[in-house]
């Protein structure tokens, strides 16, 4: 097990710094200049002294290897500089948006775990009755729904039903606040948010649900359960969906993994100031050392999370561990 | 003096035979195939079903609800929406398809080449594809629109660059499986060329789940071209394209002119649903794990 673990930790090295030097190298071949874009501004004419002063204090005067260096060696120290658009240092800019990000992550990976284990479960057990029919069509449409129309819809619903109850028409707040400090507020920003996101993600886990319970109840120690006249409940839930929940933990994972930097969409739709926003503004201003750190961040969390659930994989199933 | 031979006759199913049977245990399935079809012949034959031309503004007619003049109403520009839809179907299964083929089949080669070869340059190709897996897709779509500018083909390698990976990781798992068998190595022992075991001897034994993923891939190379073109990083103005049309005015109108919001958004979800729906029954016709029993 340590030997399978220390040889996944020594392969995601090599897919680490391949990553760092994709996003270097794209980064760089974007025409532009960051110090001509800060100085200049307005668009006026800008003193090529005052942006050869700016290459130096960003170090972009030095050599494309000697650029990269610093990127690998502070990457791999925790260090990820200061951000060259803001001047403030890249850890805060992501601290101060990284809890929205988090919290609609976690939010909907609730709402999708909540209705995707019992209706895949439940579509399996009854398979091809209309249950399973509608069950499979109402996940088919959510993963076929994109989610910032979803998004759309939902502010449009939310607005018309609160003109028609109360005659005034609401919109979610903008600015964020902590769940801690004002509950009732979090939940108002995230809510909307949340439930589109979880939909779309229910719809993936539902389906993975129900194609390993399929498998799950084909299987033999299934049959002799039932022929030992257990219970079928006892069937369902000991013997069955315990190990039917194998990929379907893998799959919420890797999608949770994917949620912390990718919900850029959503995050436009709801006018949330958040980790995929970020990006978009990381990479419009041309800040290498935010949008490399970024890159990172996700990269490594995705391929953590990969670590993560395989060891979690082998440890829960015997015969991945001793096969 | 002739020998008379009798061989059993073969018995051939008609092609429509085929089609009545999967529309028989499939029902969904058919479903979603004509969605596809008439998506397909509404992209196809757009010019001569769209009741007026899909860039043209009429701003004596800005905004206008549903009406037996405009079915599915205008936009903030006066344009018909029905119109704009039909030619978006195009701009979608255009990008949708080449997409998905491209990075289909570039994941084909990758997966069955890395297969069939192993030792180093399977490591090195796995691990390209982590690093593609791993990437951002936005960081990658916003790299390729700043360096090279927005455009049809741009949006396309944007797509296409994280389909790659994934189809390679699902094709080189089945390819691993048949690399073994004796007749890869009798073809081996022949003296037969490298592609030619690939392409004669592996591809078609992993043509199947090849194939399903495709039709998910164009889905979802759909879905991504949407986000891009909203995010105003895909297909430009005036360009009739679904995604496009949910950007700007549709938000901005969503509470006065819903139309506009709702149905580019219907469009893109009714299409996505058809490829998955027909892509998941293939699956089940084709794996004989999932067939009922």
């Amino acid at each position: 097990m340590y030997r399978y673990i220390l040889n996944r930790l020594l392969l995601a090295v090599p897919t680490l710094i391949g990553a760092a030097a994709l996003v270097f190298a794209l980064m760089r071949l974007i025409p532009g200049d960051i110090c001509v874009v800060r100085l200049g501004g307005g668009g006026g004419m800008v003193d090529p002294k005052a942006v050869a002063a700016c290459h130096a204090q960003l170090g972009l005067d030095r050599s494309l290897f000697l650029q990269f260096v610093d990127f690998i060696v502070g990457f791999a120290g925790g260090n990820f500089g200061i951000s060259m658009w803001s001047g403030k240092p890249v850890i805060v800019e992501i601290g101060s948006r990284i809890a929205i990000s988090l919290e609609i992550a976690i939010l909907s990976t609730v709402v999708a775990v909540a209705i995707a284990i019992p209706l895949g479960t439940l579509s399996a057990l009854r398979q091809n009755s209309w249950l399973d029919h509608f069950v499979r069509t109402v996940a088919i449409a959510g993963i076929a729904t994109p989610s910032f129309w979803l998004g759309i819809m939902s502010i449009l619903l939310v607005l018309e039903v609160s003109q028609l109850t109360t005659g005034a028409p609401w919109m979610p707040p903008i600015d964020y606040v902590p769940l801690w400090e004002d509950p009732l507020r979090n939940l108002s920003i995230v809510i909307l948010p949340a439930l589109t996101i979880g939909y779309r993600y229910s719809a993936v886990t539902m389906r993975m649900t129900r194609s390993a319970m399929l498998e799950v109840l084909r299987e033999d120690y299934i049959r002799t359960a039932r022929a030992k006249g257990l219970l079928e409940q006892l069937i369902v839930n000991r013997h069955a969906l315990k190990n039917a929940m194998l990929p379907v933990v893998t799959l919420i994972g890797i999608e949770f993994a994917f949620l912390i930097g990718g919900l850029v969409v959503t995050e436009q739709v709801f006018n949330l100031n958040g980790i995929g926003r970020l990006f978009v503004q990381a990479v419009q201003n041309q800040d290498y050392t935010l949008t490399q750190a970024l890159v990172m961040l996700t990269v490594t969390i995705f391929i953590f999370t990969n670590l993560v659930v395989d060891v979690l994989y082998a440890w829960l199933d015997p015969r991945i561990r001793f096969g | 003096m002739t020998a008379i031979t009798t061989e059993p006759p073969v018995i051939r199913r008609p092609w429509y035979g085929s089609a009545l049977r999967f529309a028989r245990r499939q029902p969904l399935g058919t479903f979603g195939l004509i969605i596809v079809v008439v998506t397909a012949i509404a992209g196809l034959s757009a010019e001569w079903i769209a009741p007026y031309n899909p860039t043209a503004n009429d701003f004596a007619a800005m905004t206008e609800p549903p009406s037996a003049a405009h079915w599915l109403g205008t936009d903030q520009f006066g344009r018909d929406l029905l119109s704009r839809i039909i030619y978006g179907a195009r701009t979608a299964l255009i990008i949708g398809f080449v997409s998905a083929f491209v990075g289909g089949f570039a994941g084909l080669v990758l997966g069955v080449g890395s297969a069939y070869f192993g030792g180093w340059i399977d490591l090195v190709l796995q691990r390209v594809m982590d690093i593609l897996m791993a990437f951002p897709l936005i960081i990658m779509a916003l790299a390729v629109v700043a360096i090279f500018g927005t455009g049809v083909q741009n949006v396309i390698a944007a797509i296409t660059i994280p389909l790659i990976p994934r189809c390679a990781r699902v094709v080189r798992a089945s390819a691993m499986a048949i690399r073994e068998v004796p007749y890869i190595d009798a073809a081996r022992t022949s003296g037969f060329s490298h592609p030619r075991i690939i392409l004669r001897h592996m591809v078609p034994n992993v043509v199947a789940p090849f194939l399903i993923m495709l039709t998910a891939f164009v889905g979802q190379a759909i879905l991504a071209e949407a986000s891009l073109s909203y995010l105003g990083l895909g297909v430009q103005e005036p360009v009739p394209a679904w995604g496009l049309m949910l950007q700007g005015g549709a938000e901005e109108y969503a509470s006065t002119a819903p139309w506009i919001a709702v149905f580019p958004g219907l469009a893109i979800a009714l299409t996505v649903f058809g490829f998955s729906l027909f892509g998941d029954a293939l699956r089940d016709a084709i794996d004989p794990k999932l067939r009922e029993r």
